[in-house]
């Protein structure tokens, strides 16, 4: 485990997000890809913070609505006339 | 009038008061909405009532959707009050509001230098690191957990979120890369030593 304490790295920590996003303006993106190429530690960052996003946007994440929930709420918005099996 | 959504719900039906269409709308968009609702308040009876609430709520104001933002927005939007309102009832000491030292980038800087990025899918993904990225998610305060599931796991993008919360682009930019910031942190104290038991073995 290393102290990150770069100066230009700090600077920069910020537009990372944004950069991620596709939200960065040219000239800050070019300038993050320039000091990327370069540190180490900030690609590591870029990195693991990119695979964070995908493994909480895995699949698995994302349980359906449990059946017993989807009875209730139905009912409760007098709609039990259109509780049908879920359409898959 | 005449937008639809990808899985053809009519606007214009659901403004006429067509209840067969509502209940499209209701299991078109339950299963992410309860799941805003576990997330934020953390447990099954909570969630459900932000559920009940939300579909409520969207019932009685159907009339008056103007279609600025999309429907599904416009239902996060309701969906993200109700969860807020019911955490200001439940833990009155919760701030909702601001976050402490928004624009300061200090507490963004990253101790966890190490490259887990390649250890694969599996590994990543084991009953173990599922539990640890839940805990992860569960432990951000708040007002970040809120702008990350919509924005990072529901999809929304940044202007969507921003309307959703009512809040501005950058404010919801600024929520969203602490909150990916801290969850990094967390994920790689964990990996990192996933990494050092592999290259033990």
């Amino acid at each position: 485990m290393t102290e990150h304490t770069h100066t230009k790295c700090e600077e920069l920590l910020g537009s990372l997000s944004a950069y991620i996003d596709g939200d960065l303006n040219p000239e800050l993106c070019h300038e993050l890809e320039k000091h990327l190429a370069e540190c180490d530690n900030c690609r590591i960052v870029l990195n693991t913070t990119k695979r964070t996003i995908d493994l909480v946007q895995t699949p698995l994440e994302k349980p359906d609505l449990p059946e017993d929930v989807r009875e209730r709420l139905f009912k409760r918005l007098n709609l039990d006339h259109y509780l049908t099996p879920k359409p898959k | 009038m005449n937008k639809t959504t990808p899985n053809e719900i009519s606007l214009e039906a659901l403004i006429a008061g067509d209840r067969a269409e509502f209940a499209r709308l209701v299991d078109e968009y339950s299963s992410p909405i309860y799941r805003l609702g576990l997330r934020m308040l953390g447990n099954p009876q909570d969630a459900e009532d932000v559920l009940q609430n939300t579909f409520l709520n969207a019932l009685t104001h159907i009339q008056h959707f103007e279609g600025r933002s999309s429907l599904a927005t416009w239902l996060y939007r309701i969906a993200a009050n109700e969860a807020l309102m019911l955490i200001r009832k439940k833990k009155p000491e919760v701030n909702l509001e601001d976050v402490e030292g928004e624009e300061e980038a200090e507490d963004l800087r990253p101790t966890q230098i190490v490259d887990w990025s390649a250890l694969p899918e599996d590994e990543l993904l084991s009953g173990e690191g599922k539990k640890v990225l839940d805990a992860a998610v569960n432990q951000l305060p708040e007002s970040l957990r809120i702008v990350f599931l919509l924005r990072d796991v529901e999809g929304l993008s940044i202007k969507e979120t921003a309307e959703a919360l009512n809040l501005t682009e950058t404010n919801v930019k600024t929520r969203l890369l602490r909150a990916r910031m801290a969850l990094r942190e967390q994920l790689s104290a964990y990996y990192s030593e996933r990494l050092t038991a592999r290259s033990e073995k």
